[in-house]
């Protein structure tokens, strides 16, 4: 080990100070779009604040989409530090989501509450089953886990439309989607919770699924940084010829990892599904999967970090769509390529602003030294 | 004569589709031959399909068109560029990451200029690429066999599929009978060996991406303006992956990359006829599944025909002098 004390940053500049400096840049350069629309990025920003954070409507929005970010931050933050790069988490929430309905569908009538339980699960194995596949061609062919997870993709989206034209169909109906889940089977919305209890606040979707998520970002850290199996993951993520060595099979923690990463994409569904659609629908993840990697980076692959980007983002939507509302000229659009710009500047483009500040902070330290 | 005429139609639309292909595939392998990962191809697609079709629109020439799409792709590569050899960074995020902003960027920009929920006006046919025919096409079209080959295959295809044609023995000849190609493969094995012999490593890396640009943009503005008449949201629809696991299975050879562009282009070819045919034994394939054959393939192929591969070594890691 190198002793470079001299250059390590504190903690809190690496965890709070160069991802806010990528955010910055990364909306520096999305308000040079909005000038270039025409419209002040200024304001465009307030109206985004306001719509995310303004009321319990707006809140309870944010929190709803966060939801969905933290599983899937949570999935490519894992696969992350087993050394993958798992860019599948839109199938795997879709399969998910298949997984999901199948159980509602099966146990929803005589048994609502067996039926959630199932539920959860089904969208995890199903996720995880996905996951599988590119994981082991990966572990054990060599292949490409990036194109493989990708074509994968594209896999789940055509199973999920032939399952929404075909079997899983609503009797008699023309859209891709299934008939309603049974009464009685969903997560419930926590403002019904909050108003039981005696808290006022307003309808929105956000549901259950935010705790479920809450303890899945718990359960990771606990896994990652407290278990045996979550050093030897991390071993194999850091060096392979390490692990290997000191006798990590890292073949099966590839696999292992992957399908933890896919079990946590496909949870994505019960925020969507069981929280708020009722139903199956086609394409609901909305590139929700992706923009796990963009949670996954600003959260630095922690979980605390990555419930953090999680709300960032979940902001970023419900203000994106207020926005779309109050200025035409900017579309929802811009918001994929605000995320698009926060990938990069927080996962491609680190070293543009870490060496500036690590030779801050070092010139810090040496005066204050004399 | 049924089966020689679908036959025929068959192979036109297999180059017609595998044009934007193989032309993302050479870029993949030109930028990866030099040791830069670029997962971006599809996002320079969609650049270059959107700039393409929005200056041909506004101007009316295709021509200014492809010049625009051209000029979008390469900024783009030069911005991968950056990101991957100046700032040394993560080469796949930073292609996903560039794929993802234009992935927004364009449809934004398409509906601020032509209020079309993010797409571009209609191209006429002098605002497209449409079939050339090559001479006495007409003509040899009465002779059976070799006139269906010449007039219906080689013939009537736009001219970005003919500069598609060309570039494939192009690319090859210029990795490896010039010394430019020479140095750009060993920048791709053995970066330190090219530093030592006092050539830039940087600079042979950025003309790399820039080639691979110019190939990107060709490969939109067949898109836009070629196979389609108008920019179209997500229109590259997943071929800049496909490109690159067909560079993956050509193992970063282009004559081998061709190939396998043919066969997805084939596939994809083929779905197209297949729907709604009754098959033998099978009956009718229902449409999603038609619809999944080329990425089935890619999986099938990456899995088991090609095993473990050998990528260019210096491949997707950053040089820097000295370490």
């Amino acid at each position: 080990m190198a002793l470079q004390g001299s250059q390590k940053l504190p903690f809190w500049a690496d965890a709070v100070l160069l991802p806010f400096l990528n955010l910055l840049a990364a909306f520096a350069v999305s308000g040079l779009v909005i000038l270039l629309l025409g419209e002040d990025p200024l304001e465009a920003l307030s109206i985004m604040f306001e719509g995310a954070f303004g009321y319990d409507e707006a809140i309870g929005y944010t929190f709803y989409y966060a939801t969905n970010f933290i599983f899937t931050g949570l999935a490519v933050a894992v696969a992350f530090h087993a050394g993958q790069f798992n860019i599948g988490g839109e199938g795997q929430a879709m399969i998910g989501g298949v997984g999901l309905t199948l159980a509602v569908f099966a146990f929803g009538t005589t048994a609502p509450l067996l039926a959630v339980l199932l539920a959860v699960a089904g969208a995890a194995v199903f996720g995880a089953v996905w996951a599988y596949v590119p994981a082991y061609l990966q572990a054990k062919r060599g292949s490409h886990i990036v194109i493989t997870t990708i074509m994968f993709n594209f896999i789940a989206s055509a199973v999920l439309a032939y399952l929404l034209v075909g079997p899983l169909q609503r009797p008699g109906g023309q859209m891709p989607e299934s008939a309603d889940f049974p009464d009685g089977v969903r997560l419930t919305h926590l403002h019904e919770i909050l108003n039981t209890v005696g808290i006022g606040f307003e309808e929105s979707p956000m549901n259950v699924s935010l705790l479920i998520a809450l303890i899945c970002a718990f359960g990771v850290w606990f896994l990652l940084y407290r278990t045996r199996f979550g050093y030897e993951l991390r071993v194999s993520g850091a060096n392979q010829n390490t692990a290997a060595f000191a006798g990590i099979n890292v073949p099966r923690m590839t696999i292992y990892a992957m399908m933890l990463s896919g079990a946590l994409a496909g949870m994505m569904g019960l925020n969507e599904l069981l929280g708020e659609q009722l139903r199956l629908l086609g394409n609901f993840t909305l590139g929700y999967g992706f923009v796990g990697i963009a949670v996954a980076f600003m959260g630095r692959n922690h979980p605390v970090g990555i419930v953090l980007a999680a709300v960032l983002f979940g902001a970023l939507y419900q203000g994106g769509a207020e926005l779309a509302f109050e200025m035409p000229a900017i579309s929802r659009d811009l918001i994929v390529l605000v995320q698009g710009l926060v990938i990069l500047f927080a996962g491609a483009m680190e070293h543009m602003f870490r060496t500036p500040v690590e030779r801050f902070f070092h010139m810090l330290s040496i005066k204050r030294a004399d | 004569m049924d089966w020689l005429i679908d036959s025929v139609l068959l192979v036109d639309s297999t180059f017609r589709v595998g044009a934007p292909l193989v032309l993302a595939a050479l870029a993949g392998l030109v930028a990866e031959r030099a040791g830069i990962v670029d997962i971006g191809l599809e996002g320079k697609m969609l650049a270059a399909a959107f700039a393409a079709a929005a200056t041909a629109a506004i101007t009316g020439s295709p021509w200014a068109g492809l010049i625009a799409g051209i000029t979008a792709s390469v900024l783009i590569a030069l911005l991968h560029g950056f990101v991957s050899i100046t700032q040394r960074g993560n080469q796949i995020v930073s292609g996903m990451a560039l794929n993802i902003a234009v992935a927004g960027l364009a449809p934004t920009l398409a509906n601020f200029w032509f209020s079309q929920g993010g797409q571009t006006p209609l191209l006429n046919d002098t605002e497209r690429f449409t079939a050339i025919t090559l001479p006495f096409a007409e003509s040899l079209n009465s002779v059976p066999v070799l006139g269906h080959v010449y007039s219906d295959i080689i013939s009537g295809h736009t001219v970005i599929t003919y500069i598609a044609a060309f570039a494939v023995p192009f690319t090859a000849w210029m990795l490896y009978k010039t010394r430019f190609g020479l140095r750009l493969r060993a920048v791709g094995e053995n970066p330190e060996a090219v530093d030592t012999a006092g050539i830039s490593v940087q600079r042979l890396r950025y003309y790399a991406v820039m080639i691979g640009g110019v190939l990107c943009g060709l490969a939109g503005a067949a898109l836009s303006t070629g196979l389609g008449a108008a920019f179209i949201r997500d229109m590259s629809a997943g071929k800049g992956y496909l490109a690159l696991a067909a560079m993956i299975f050509g193992k970063w050879k282009p004559v081998p990359t061709l190939l396998a562009c043919l066969l997805f282009a084939f596939v994809e070819a083929l779905q197209g006829r297949l729907q709604g045919v009754d098959l033998p034994i099978v009956g009718e394939i229902p449409v999603q599944f038609t619809m999944m054959l080329p990425y089935v393939l890619t999986v099938i192929i990456l899995a088991g025909f090609v095993g473990k591969i050998q990528a260019p070594k210096a491949s997707g890691i950053p040089y820097g002098k000295g370490e």
